[in-house]
């Protein structure tokens, strides 16, 4: 197969960037979307010029590593899949094939494809957990959980932190991935004790990293590799609600 | 040769662990505070060892190579976690599970250790629980649990597929709150690029900072690697594309020795390989044996007619398949150990039997599974695993038998520790996959994620006081001391060397060449005629690797070709010591299979010349490395031969 590609290369966020047009022949079928970029990569070192920078580390799916908006859609055409997970027998011999980065304030340039999320970090470091040091559980079974809940805890859990709902965002907003959390922990009996301080808390550090606001949009959803649903914004949304009622 | 000490506590096997923490030194509120650690890697065993740290009030410092903590490699583990909670009532207990990782790992692994790690698995669950660890849940709202190979009871806890990540989520909120609390200093995009040792005590490192390429030096009071295993060596693994082996191998350039490096790991449940173009290749987790059943046709002539494509596994009757696992294994079937079943996979493609086009492949068949349970209970059992298989493939395995071969998965070796889980370098520490204690010659499933945690949440936590009560008087020293700055010139020189070579090859294509090598020869199936030529073939390649390869960039920005060409050259080292390593140990054990030992077809072990740890001290990359021997005594359980059948 063969393909035209149009690359995002940005030396830095000092500089500024531009698509470049790459064509490559030979490719397989079978191959993943990421592998297609290691051929042209190593076409690229061989010839001396400088390779496309790009996250990725697990190549299966599930470390929320690789991030290519990929022909308008973030991790390319197919739903519920990342890059890694994106295989050249989609396309068609012959296609052209769009290359871009992440785009939004929150995460800013490291070096073509590759974006800092470390946003994302900082807003799981204001309430993303439930504070049980090492050595104080109780017995596992000591609290029973309700087989639904401890199954939608699970569905809202699945989020890998890959960023592609605040990319798909026109806004930028990251509530889909801080509704995940939220929802895991408000689900489950051991995250009660603290969401009240967890709402308040993840929901004042995502303003402050720069993202934007929900807009019912559901693009989110709809990118969003493990299908984490649009319900965990309004699951939120009630947490907050609730939170700052108390609060005063 | 010397005698390591590995500092076994007295006592019964039972009550060692409970003596021992009843009189290991602690160091008070006070004086944790004005004490740092620097934690490398934030998989399960660093995310765990940092956060508890912190909550102990120790000054942490947390490095990674990836984006975020919470990408470390464990987060790919699927099936599951074993504790000995007995919430079956199925006889399970510390003990069995204890004997069972014994067993497992071929009487290859130190038994003091075990018993310990069966102990605190009970913890682990109760904390991952606390945690809001989503597991999976009976209709009374208690803990689910599943079985796993090379066991007879239900301890597995899971979280769908996906009970790496959860369980590595909750370690990293752990961490995360920690860093909020500010008594996490976390380092991402960060790689060690050396051990820095003063007076024989490790007190710092020198870390790339991998996107201005800056060499940072960092001061501790104490340094961890939990920096995962090395199954990258083999190029083709089920480890992510970063995991490398760097951080343990300036270690044991500085003095670690390195325990039994040619335990490898074979998993038998990953995607046959298709091209040469593949990067990794995807573990399918062994949970699936639990419901799929594994065979290939009894004869040559079908198995060639399904790798021609004129017959489908459908085609095939009932009895003209050889289900070979139940057939040769009848008490433990298609559940047997990992590395008997990827062994056994090996034997009928090496008959050929082999079912996909290049002869290494076969069937993992689902469809007894959904006859008995219906097609809704099996989707729902192995969730995103399905789904999966067929976008790797494009094929449904729900309609059509998976198809299946072993891949290289995890590393039983790695760097010695004591029970106390320091390295042959004072105030070096080794936790997790990285280490080689707790596994012996195999692992057995859901056990990862256990140690993983048990070290890091349970152990290290209670050992690291031992030795840093007696610090408590050493200030934190300056950077600019000529350790330090003899470390950071180091790494510096070296990456100077790899930019400037500027030759014709890449880094992949040293990495591939490699990984051909240890595959064919340090692989499933290892003899000395093999051995003694791979490691001649890896020294040329080393030679030809620093005089021919080409690392494009520079080094003062975000290179990660560079990343990757640094990682190589490590590899290339290791791997000549792992085909040392397997040349030593003539004998088969666990995961080790040398051709020239078996019986009847089975591996054969060696207790009265090999029941030892070899750990390994490096002597420069020209020299031969020093073995020493930790004899391995066996007080509370027999050594037997490890019969599956």
């Amino acid at each position: 197969m063969k393909f035209y590609l149009k690359v995002w290369r940005q030396k830095s966020d000092k500089v500024a960037g531009k698509l470049v047009d790459y064509t490559i022949d030979n490719i397989n079928a079978d191959m993943s979307f990421l592998e297609m970029i290691d051929v042209l990569n190593d076409d690229l070192i061989r010839k001396g010029e400088d390779p496309i920078a790009f996250d990725h580390d697990c190549r299966e799916g599930i470390c929320g590593m690789c991030s290519m908006y990929i022909n308008g859609r973030a991790h390319g055409p197919h739903h519920a899949a990342t890059t890694c997970q994106l295989y050249m027998r989609t396309f068609r011999d012959g296609d052209t094939i769009y290359v871009e980065p992440w785009r939004a304030k929150a995460f800013p340039a490291i070096k073509d494809l590759t974006v800092d999320r470390s946003a994302f970090d900082r807003i799981i470091a204001r309430g993303g957990f439930v504070s049980v040091n090492t050595g104080q559980a109780q017995d596992a079974n000591n609290i029973a959980v309700e087989k639904a809940s401890a199954e939608k805890a699970m569905d809202a859990a699945a989020c890998i932190g890959c960023g592609a709902c605040v990319a798909a965002c026109p806004n930028s907003a990251a509530m889909l991935f801080v509704s995940a959390k939220i929802s895991q922990l408000a689900l489950l009996p051991q995250g009660g004790p603290e969401r009240t301080l967890r709402a308040l808390g993840m929901i004042d550090q995502m303003d402050k990293e720069g993202f934007g606001n929900c807009t019912n949009i559901g693009a989110c959803e709809a990118e969003c590799p493990k299908e984490i649903k649009l319900t965990n914004i309004a699951r939120m949304n009630r947490e907050f609600l609730k939170a700052t009622i108390v609060e005063e | 040769m010397s005698e390591l000490n590995s500092k076994i506590p007295e006592g019964q096997l039972q009550e060692k662990w409970q003596h021992y923490k009843e009189h290991a030194k602690l160091v008070n509120p006070a004086n944790k505070r004005k004490l740092e650690i620097i934690v490398v890697g934030t998989g399960l065993a660093g995310a765990s060892a940092a956060a508890t740290l912190a909550e102990q009030g120790y000054k942490v410092k947390a490095f990674c190579f990836q984006d975020s903590p919470r990408r470390a490699h464990s987060i790919a583990a699927q099936g599951g976690i074993n504790a000995a909670k007995n919430y079956k009532n199925d006889g399970d207990s510390v003990y069995r599970l204890f004997y069972d990782t014994i067993k497992g790992g071929d009487f290859r692994a130190r038994e003091a250790n075990v018993y310990r790690l069966a102990d605190v698995s009970r913890n682990i669950i109760d904390q991952c629980t606390a945690q809001g660890v989503p597991f999976a849940r009976e209709y009374g709202g208690l803990l689910d649990n599943r079985s796993f190979g090379g066991t007879q009871v239900s301890r597995t806890f899971y979280a769908r597929g996906q009970t790496g990540q959860q369980l590595l989520l909750g370690a990293y909120g752990a961490l995360e709150r920690q860093i909020g609390l500010g008594n996490v200093t976390m380092h991402s995009r960060h790689e060690m690029v050396e051990l820095v040792t003063i007076e024989g005590k490790a007190r710092g490192i020198i870390a790339r900072n991998l996107i201005t390429g800056e060499l940072e030096k960092h001061f501790g009071h104490a340094v961890l690697l939990c920096t995962g295993g090395y199954g990258n060596v083999f190029f083709l693994s089920t480890n992510a594309m970063g995991s490398n082996v760097t951080a343990a191998w300036k270690a044991h350039k500085q003095g670690a020795y390195f325990g039994n490096p040619c335990y490898t790991q074979i998993h038998p449940t990953c995607i046959p390989v298709t091209g040469d173009y593949q990067s990794k290749l995807t573990l399918m987790s062994e949970s699936l044996r639990n419901d799929g059943r594994v065979w290939v046709p009894k004869t040559k002539e079908d198995s060639e007619a399904i790798r021609k494509g004129t017959k489908k596994a459908e085609d095939i009757k009932e009895a003209d398949r050889d289900y070979y696992l139940e057939r040769k294994y009848p008490s433990f079937g298609n559940l047997c150990p990992r590395d008997i079943a990827s062994r056994a996979a090996k034997e009928v493609c090496d008959e050929g039997r082999g079912i996909v086009p290049s002869g290494f492949g076969v069937f993992l068949d689902f469809s007894d599974a959904i006859n008995r349970l219906g097609i809704d209970v099996v989707k729902a059992r192995y969730g995103e695993l399905f789904p999966m298989y067929q976008n790797i493939t494009n094929e449904d395995p729900l309609k059509t038998p998976m198809k299946i071969y072993p891949a290289v998965h995890y590393t039983m070796g790695g760097l010695w520790v004591d029970y106390e889980l320091m390295t042959t370098v004072k105030g070096l520490y080794c936790l997790g996959e990285a280490n080689f204690s707790d596994h012996g010659a195999n692992r057995l499933g859901a056990s990862a994620l256990m140690q993983g945690l048990a070290d890091g949440y349970f152990v290290l936590p209670y050992t690291i006081g031992n030795y840093l009560a007696d610090e408590i008087f050493v200030k934190p020293i300056p950077t600019d001391h000529p350790a330090f700055v003899e470390a950071a010139n180091s790494a510096k020189e070296r990456s100077e060397n790899l930019m400037s070579i500027k030759g014709k090859r890449t880094v992949d294509d040293f990495h591939k060449q490699l990984g051909k090598i240890m595959w064919e020869y340090c692989g499933m199936a290892r003899t000395a005629e093999g051995l003694t030529k791979a490691r001649k073939m890896i020294q040329e390649l080393r030679n030809e690797f620093w005089s021919d390869v080409r690392v494009p960039g520079e080094l003062n920005e975000f290179n990660p070709e560079f990343d990757k060409a640094g990682r190589v050259a490590d590899f290339i080292e290791l791997g000549e010591l792992m085909v040392i390593d397997a040349l030593n140990r003539n004998e088969s054990c666990g995961g080790h299979f040398r051709v020239e030992s078996q019986e009847g077809g089975e591996a054969k072990r060696d207790d009265e010349n090999y029941a030892y740890v070899a750990a390994w001290e490096f002597k420069g990359v020209e020299a031969d490395p020093v073995l020493h021997k930790e004899e391995l005594k066996y007080e509370n359980i027999k050594l037997a031969v490890r019969s599956y059948k």
